[in-house]
């Protein structure tokens, strides 16, 4: 039996990293008695340890809460846990698009950030009722007063009934269990129409296959349904059907309204795209839910084995992760420095850092990234286009008309004595300011940026020149034509494929300098002396120079220092394997991406 | 009937009256155990037992390392010598070595080992400058060491210097002015050696405490530089890294046979030979622990401890990383197991490290210099 629509609730927690959103999901879990106190984990809805370890949420999950409200009905309460992170905007777009309210939980210190209003205007685009909670009130440092006004003038929400609560310490829990009850509105839905679901989010499970978290609006889902993904096509017969308490429990069906999971056969994640819409073989909806799109990854790199004999591994790897990502793409590589990869596709820098750590802890591999780089959109001569993944195939020059770069809208907010910082790195990244106002002590500054110029270490930097108080989000907005050159990076007077970039003109020398410096930095002396450049076309436009090395020799070798020499030998054999030759000379792995994070800017 | 092949003899001497802060050998304290005799007889029988693993060799050097082997009695010298002599009998010369600290003490003993059968003295001055001496942790002042070279110049044909450079705030101008001294003394073969800094040593402590530092590469690259320079111009030409011969008959014999590959047995605790056996050559080490070394020979009749058959890679390894130390090289016949890149060799050619052609590698002044990466580099 599927619940009544009144008594059903759909909420997402929209929140800044670090401001207790995890915590608050925590504490409505177990306050409903979704799970004991032994039985608590720390922040149960991050479940993989990369999502652990850097506090942030990767895939959309969800929990069902059982909550006795004070009116004495009991209500199902579905919490969407949506990815934290401007590189999963599209994922967190289907997650609100999932739920009819949102709960808006700021720190009762920290006050509004950068990702907060990005997140809370999405929730205000998908119709959401929207509940402010001031979390850690109960912090010395918290003012809620101050953060209550911040959220009236900077979002324009009202912020008088905002809840107040420590999620931490177990205050005000139950009445952000009531605000959900009585300010968020029941869902809408038809039990006796054709079945209408959204695909909120897939994963792979070892035991389960491919799990499908699903919001149904009209309709009831139930196993042995012939169930078919409007926009593929693809028809699976549904296994099982079921919800999160948050342990994954059997139900028969779901009806209008509400969230759970199905499996049913799929193989990859790839066939299960977010934002489908899933409907009945026989009867099938006729108005499929709208905003569904391909999602398209933006950032690329090229992915290495250290060891070229791993290249099979990697493949497997890469393999291995796809199934469970279907935002991640790849096809093959070949360097001519580095040998057979991987040029890899992802939806931002934070996922390029979650899949490349992924690939090493989880699989095991020893890595080379290459430079990160975006699409450019190349016009020739003849009027034809190209769209260049990698500046390994930039064309010649001379057939080309134009390049153009993708650039995005960039929302910083800064405290005021770290403003003039942030501008100069804006400014020296080619950056154009839209807007620059106040929200109380903090500036608001709005830059056009291209992406090439963020995806390095533009973060970084931020958080550098601002101690850490600076936030940041960020949008795509459209591609500018540039004067954009290829440099190209020479060690030894041999280019090395892998670190050629396109970069602006206006940028290159500083940053062929920049590169330059850090590889004779990171390359040890060899015993020839090596001049590392930078050109463009066949013009240098810097130079440093490993010296030679002079001495490098045992003082005392005689009959009883053969074995422990041999034997020093090949443990020095194995190292060599952590570097690349190119040429004469070795590279270690690290350099490919070091090499690109500039120290002084 | 051909000469059967040659062999060097290695008699480690593990007693020492103090123990230098620099050294990582295996030392013990000489407190003139009663065990030192047992030692001397049980170095006999490892030698024996060796010699049936080997077959008929023709002995071309004992050398007594240590520790300390000029603290031994001379008399256990001489039979050693002896036993040596009759297990691989020769009709050849036979150099027979012995190193010694250069106290007064000592240099009182040398007439009597001359006449045990040594013939050549490897003296450890390590420098002529008192400061220097007390750094390094010597029982002797420089004063002393010179008597104790001028003794054995008389007793002994042959006379070698041990030196130490690279000390903290060494100059290059105070060690040119060390190494002539050293000339002066009229030795016929000089080693200085770049002070290392070896793990668990008490330097390595120092060191790791910052108590003080050794020159960096450039400073030791120069020191090195002047070595050669003084050296050479005072007719002591550099056939090794660290070691210089006034002619060819000045070189040591002994220690050629481990740069050439030849077999060498190694008896005394902690010793390590090469043999040429039936099955193959054959790397062998001896028990460290003096006790263990010499119950060990008393149940087995050998020193050694699991004794490992080199293949044919192991043993081109081995070529390379002595034989490229020595002047001469090494055949290109005895690397091929190691499939050496002839582009690569013709790079280091170019970049003055290798000498070309003549059917050998030979490493040239500036290719010694980085021997280390040299051979790293070479080997795949």
């Amino acid at each position: 039996m599927s619940t009544p629509l009144s008594r059903i609730r759909n909420f997402a927690i929209v929140a800044h990293i670090d401001h207790g959103k995890s915590t608050l999901s925590d504490r409505l879990i177990q306050t409903t008695g979704g799970l004991t106190e032994r039985e608590m984990k720390e922040q149960v809805l991050d479940s993989m340890d990369i999502e652990r370890e850097r506090g942030i949420t990767i895939k959309a999950q969800t929990v069902r809460l059982d909550y006795k409200a004070k009116d004495g009905e009991t209500y199902i309460l579905n919490l969407m846990d949506t990815p934290g992170h401007v590189d999963f905007a599209y994922e967190v777009s289907r997650s609100l698009a999932a739920c009819e309210g949102s709960i808006l939980v700021v720190d009762a210190s920290q006050g509004v950030e950068a990702q907060t209003l990005a997140n809370v205007y999405q929730a205000i685009d998908n119709n959401h009722e929207i509940v402010p909670v001031l979390n850690k009130i109960d912090l010395p440092a918290a003012e809620p007063e101050r953060v209550r006004q911040q959220i009236e003038d900077v979002i324009g929400l009202d912020a008088s009934d905002a809840v107040l609560c420590s999620a931490k310490s177990g205050i005000g829990i139950d009445d952000v269990l009531e605000a959900i009850v009585t300010r968020l509105p029941a869902p809408k839905g038809d039990a006796a129409a054709p079945l209408k679901a959204l695909l909120v989010d897939a994963w792979y499970d070892p035991y389960l296959g491919v799990v499908v978290l699903v919001r149904v609006f009209d309709g009831v889902l139930k196993a042995g349904q012939i169930v078919r993904m409007m926009q593929t096509g693809a028809t699976y017969k549904v296994d099982k059907i079921g919800v999160f308490k948050p342990k994954a429990t059997d139900v028969g069906e779901l009806g209008p309204g509400e969230v759970g999971f199905l499996t049913a056969q799929i193989k990859e994640v790839a066939d299960a795209a977010v934002g489908a819409t899933i409907t009945e073989e026989k009867r099938q909806t006729l108005a499929p839910l709208t905003g569904f799109k391909e999602v398209q990854p933006v950032v690329f790199c090229g992915i290495f084995p250290v060891d070229a004999a791993d290249f099979e591994d990697l493949r497997a790897a890469v393999g291995r992760l796809r199934l469970n990502d279907a935002s991640f793409t790849y096809e093959m590589e070949t360097s001519a420095a580095l040998g057979f990869g991987f040029r890899c596709g992802f939806l931002g820098l934070l996922h390029l850092e979650i899949i490349q750590e992924r690939l090493s802890r989880e699989f095991n591999l020893d890595l080379i990234a290459t430079a990160p780089s975006v699409i450019y959109k190349i016009t020739l001569i003849d009027g034809s286009t190209i769209d260049l993944h990698n500046p390994a195939d930039m064309p010649d020059p001379i057939k080309v008309a134009s390049i153009a770069e993708p650039w995005i809208k960039a929302t910083i907010l800064t405290p005021d004595e770290y403003l003039g910082a942030v501008i100069k790195l804006c400014q020296d990244r080619r950056g154009l300011q839209r807007e620059l106002s106040y929200v109380g002590q903090r500036a608001l500054v709005v830059y056009d940026l291209p992406l090439n110029e963020v995806v390095f270490d533009f973060y970084d930097r931020l958080k550098s020149v601002s101690k850490g108080y600076a936030s940041f989000d960020y949008s795509i907005e459209d591609y500018r034509t540039g004067d954009l050159v290829k440099m190209t990076i020479l060690v030894n007077a041999e280019p090395v494929d892998a670190l050629s970039m396109l970069v602006h003109r206006g940028r290159a020398e500083t940053r062929g300098r920049g590169m330059c410096e850090k590889m004779a930095e990171l390359i040890r002396p060899h015993m020839f002396t090596i001049p590392i450049q930078a050109a463009i076309g066949g013009k240098i436009i810097a130079r440093e120079t490993v010296r030679a090395l002079r001495k490098d020799v045992t003082a005392k070798c005689y009959g009883g220092d053969a074995t422990r020499k041999r034997k020093l030998l090949d443990k020095q054999k194995a190292g060599k394997k952590k570097m690349r030759e190119f040429g004469r000379v070795e590279i270690p792995q690290e350099a490919f991406i070091a090499a690109l994070k500039m120290d002084a800017d | 009937m051909t000469d059967p092949a040659p062999i060097a003899v290695y008699i480690h001497w593990p007693y020492c009256s103090r123990i230098c802060p620099y050294c990582d050998f295996n030392v013990v304290r000489d407190r003139r155990q009663p065990e030192q005799a047992a030692l001397a007889a049980a170095i006999i029988r490892d030698l024996q037992g060796q010699a049936a693993l080997t077959g008929p060799r023709r002995l071309v050097s004992v050398f007594f390392g240590g520790g300390t082997p000029s603290l031994m009695d001379p008399d256990w010298a001489g039979r050693i010598i002896e036993a040596a002599r009759r297990l691989w009998p020769t009709d050849g010369p036979v150099e027979i070595s012995l190193e010694a600290n250069p106290t007064d003490a000592e240099a009182g003993r040398f007439a009597a080992f001359a006449a045990a059968g040594v013939q050549r003295l490897s003296l450890g001055v390590q420098s002529l400058d008192d400061a220097q001496l007390a750094f390094l942790g010597r029982n002797h002042s420089a004063a002393e060491a010179r008597r104790a070279a001028l003794v054995a110049g008389s007793v002994f044909p042959r006379l070698s210097i041990d030196l130490i450079y690279a000390l903290p705030d060494q100059t290059v101008g105070g060690w040119r002015k060390a190494l002539e001294e050293v000339i002066a003394l009229g030795a016929e073969h000089i080693s200085p050696y770049q002070l290392t800094i070896e793990a668990g040593t008490a330097f390595d402590r120092a060191v790791r405490r910052k108590t003080f530092a050794p020159p960096g590469p450039d400073a030791a690259a120069d020191l090195f530089e002047t070595t050669q320079t003084v050296l050479e111009a005072a007719g002591f030409g550099a056939y090794e890294v660290s070691n210089h011969a006034r002619g060819a008959a000045a070189q040591s014999v002994h220690n050629l046979a481990y740069w050439r590959g030849w077999d060498y047995a190694g008896a005394g605790p902690g010793a390590h030979g090469r043999l040429t056996m039936v099955t193959g050559r054959t790397a062998i080490a001896t028990e460290r622990r003096v006790a263990d070394y010499v119950s060990l020979v008393d149940q087995t009749g050998l020193g050694v401890r699991a004794p490992e058959t080199l293949d044919a890679r192991e043993q081109a390894v081995e070529r390379l990383l002595l034989g490229l130390r020595v002047h001469e090289g090494v055949p290109l016949t005895e690397l091929e197991a190691l499939e050496l890149d002839a582009r690569q060799i013709e790079g280091f050619v170019a970049d003055g490290l290798l000498l070309p052609g003549g059917g050998r590698l030979v490493a040239t002044a500036k290719g010694r210099a980085v021997l280390d990466r040299l051979t790293h580099d070479l080997i795949r």
